[in-house]
């Protein structure tokens, strides 16, 4: 029988009914990997055992009740950006380094309800800023399939997290691909759900018309069940969605004979690492011979999506962070002359250098004069971006190609380079520009390193992602690959 | 575009952002080399394109006004910087 920690949810969900082993030993058991391959790898910024401990008893009560869901007992871990009352929430900033929330973020709050246990929080590129986690307060994390090379980001410590077996799933949030792009990396599952599905409320906003939750796990099986519990409307977030959330799980088997997958030729031109292509290629391969149909399609407006992204994500984040102000919350500057000064080193002393980055472009973009040159065109570009996937989806069922244009790169090669980090996400931004929901899974690796495979959908067609994703892993062992670890 | 780094102190300033002198060159470059991906933009002609405002095209929901949180100063203002009397501390503004 392989390891626990490779065990499937609703494996590890049907041992934890038939009692071979507590939530409390399976909480320890992924505690103890913590304290032993953690170290080197960076994923977690806190880990919360007590917490997680108490909570696994509180399973096993349920369990022992007949109480128990398809999730009780099984430990997550959270990115550090939504809240948890109680607990430091940092977003991986220094500006948050003594912030201990004092609610929990509706997510966490329903995960909590659904019987998972917090093993603690995850390392992130700070305020979600970052394609590869080192713009992190706390330092980098590392991929754990090759320790010089990074893991994505800005969920990066979530990524590294479950495909190192620290904990079994865990949430992230995705603006412009941090989700997809670190899961592409790590070699994980890891699902953007479409704008709105998942309630904001608790998360720390970054850019707010793009920004949303989501899942890394091992599978689509086993994101399915985690994204169940997350999903769903929530009074609290005023864009969330007022949808009904269809039932995953029972979606998964449904058959993807007569699939028409569409392959837009603007995400296999220049500029994609080959082996990724031909990765990618033998992924779609397996859907045809599932019963799937190919077919070529054009986004003819996507390749400005990265243009577009980084003015609407400065614009929104320069607003959004203006509340970091050193008076309510957060770092404060010592002996302050006077109001301004204490705004100013407060945020000068609290912010990195990609944060501060970010909201000099947005209060450029925004400032008097430059409001239609920058931001209007930008939502302009954003509506054409939208219309091209409409039509696209006249014509097919899903849309697929590379989640990203190579393999990780190497820690420290993009760092002092903004505009080449940025270009890291150029398969992923118009999903988010879209607000519609997308998936990466992993497909063959390329020279030893996980590849990504992104799945495309129209608006809440996640239960149809899954599907799709779950078909695969069914009939491929790719997802099931793990990295060879060594001891802290 | 080129920002030059008074075009990025003066950003600094509207943005309430301590910046040293000696990082004014490196975020000049770095800001202008941005603004020289966005220019990308104008190579499509959006006139007359709507502006997108919602990705879903939905309404903002309002909710009914009615007072529906409680009063949770006391538990906020402990991770405060400095407190006194229910009021947030900072330096002297009006002499």
């Amino acid at each position: 029988m392989s390891p626990i920690h490779d065990q499937s949810i609703s494996a590890l969900s049907a041992a934890l009914q038939a009692g071979e082993f507590s939530a409390r030993e399976l909480t320890e058991h992924y505690l103890g990997r913590i304290e032993q391959f953690n170290g080197p790898i960076n994923a977690y910024i806190s880990v919360t055992a007590k917490l997680a401990l108490t909570a696994a008893e509180q399973a096993d009560e349920r369990l022992a009740a007949g109480h128990a869901g398809p999730l009780t007992g099984i430990p997550i871990a959270h990115k550090d950006i939504f809240c948890t009352n109680g607990v430091k929430t940092s977003c991986g900033s220094r500006m948050l380094d003594n912030f201990v929330a004092p609610y929990d973020a509706t997510v966490v709050e329903r995960l909590q309800a659904a019987g998972m246990p917090m093993l603690g929080k995850t390392n992130m590129d700070e305020f979600a800023m970052g394609s590869s986690n080192e713009t992190s307060f706390y330092g980098p994390v590392r991929n754990p399939w090759d320790m010089e090379r990074v893991p994505g980001g800005s969920s990066g410590g979530s990524a590294a997290a479950v495909a190192a077996g620290l904990c079994v799933a865990a949430t992230g949030t995705d603006t412009g691909g941090s989700i997809r792009q670190p899961a592409a990396f790590c070699g994980v599952t890891g699902i953007k759900p479409t704008y709105g599905r998942c309630s904001r409320w608790g998360m720390i906003a970054f850019a707010s018309s793009l920004d949303q939750a989501g899942v890394f796990a091992r599978s689509a099986a086993d994101a399915a069940l985690v994204l169940q519990a997350m999903a769903g409307f929530d009074e609290r977030d005023s864009t969330s969605a007022n949808a009904p959330v269809p039932d995953y799980a029972t979606q998964l088997d449904d058959s993807i004979d007569g699939l028409r997958i569409g392959l837009p030729k603007e995400y296999f031109g220049a500029g994609l690492d080959p082996g990724v292509a031909t990765s990618v290629e033998a992924a779609i391969k397996e859907y045809e011979a599932l019963g799937a149909s190919v077919h070529e399609i054009s986004l003819p407006n996507a390749p400005l999506s990265v243009p577009v992204y980084y003015v609407v994500a400065p614009a929104e984040c320069s607003s959004n962070l203006a509340r970091f102000d050193g008076v309510r919350y957060g770092h404060r500057c010592e002996s302050a002359q006077d109001l301004e000064d204490l705004y100013k080193r407060s945020r000068g002393e609290g912010f990195g250098t990609e944060v501060k980055r970010r909201i000099m472009i947005g209060t450029y973009v925004l400032s008097a004069g430059y409001y239609d040159a920058y931001y209007l065109k930008a939502q302009q570009l954003r509506h054409l971006i939208s219309d091209d996937f409409r039509r696209a989806f006249e014509q097919v069922d899903v849309i697929m190609g590379p989640t990203t244009p190579s393999t990780a790169f190497a820690l420290g090669a993009k760092a002092n380079d903004p505009v080449a980090m940025y270009l890291n996400d150029i398969y992923t931004i118009a999903t988010n520009l879209a607000g519609l929901p997308g998936l990466s899974i992993p497909v063959a690796p390329a020279d030893g390193m996980p590849v990504g495979l992104q799945l495309i959908g129209d608006v809440f067609q996640e239960g149809r992602l899954l599907n799709i994703a779950h078909r695969l892993q069914q009939a491929t062992d790719w997802h099931r690959m793990a990295p060879r670890l060594t001891l802290a | 575009m080129a920002l030059d780094t008074s075009d990025v102190a003066k950003i600094a300033h509207l943005a309430r952002l301590s910046i040293d002198d000696g990082e004014l060159d490196h975020f000049s470059t770095e800001l202008s080399n941005i603004l020289d991906l966005v220019e990308q933009m104008n190579a499509i002609d959006t006139s007359g394109v709507e502006p997108m405002a919602h990705p879903l095209h939905m309404a903002q929901r309002l909710r009914s006004d009615q007072v529906t949180e409680m009063n949770h100063r006391d538990r906020f203002q402990q991770i405060a910087p400095q407190t006194e009397d229910g009021l947030y501390l900072v330096p002297k503004v009006i002499e």
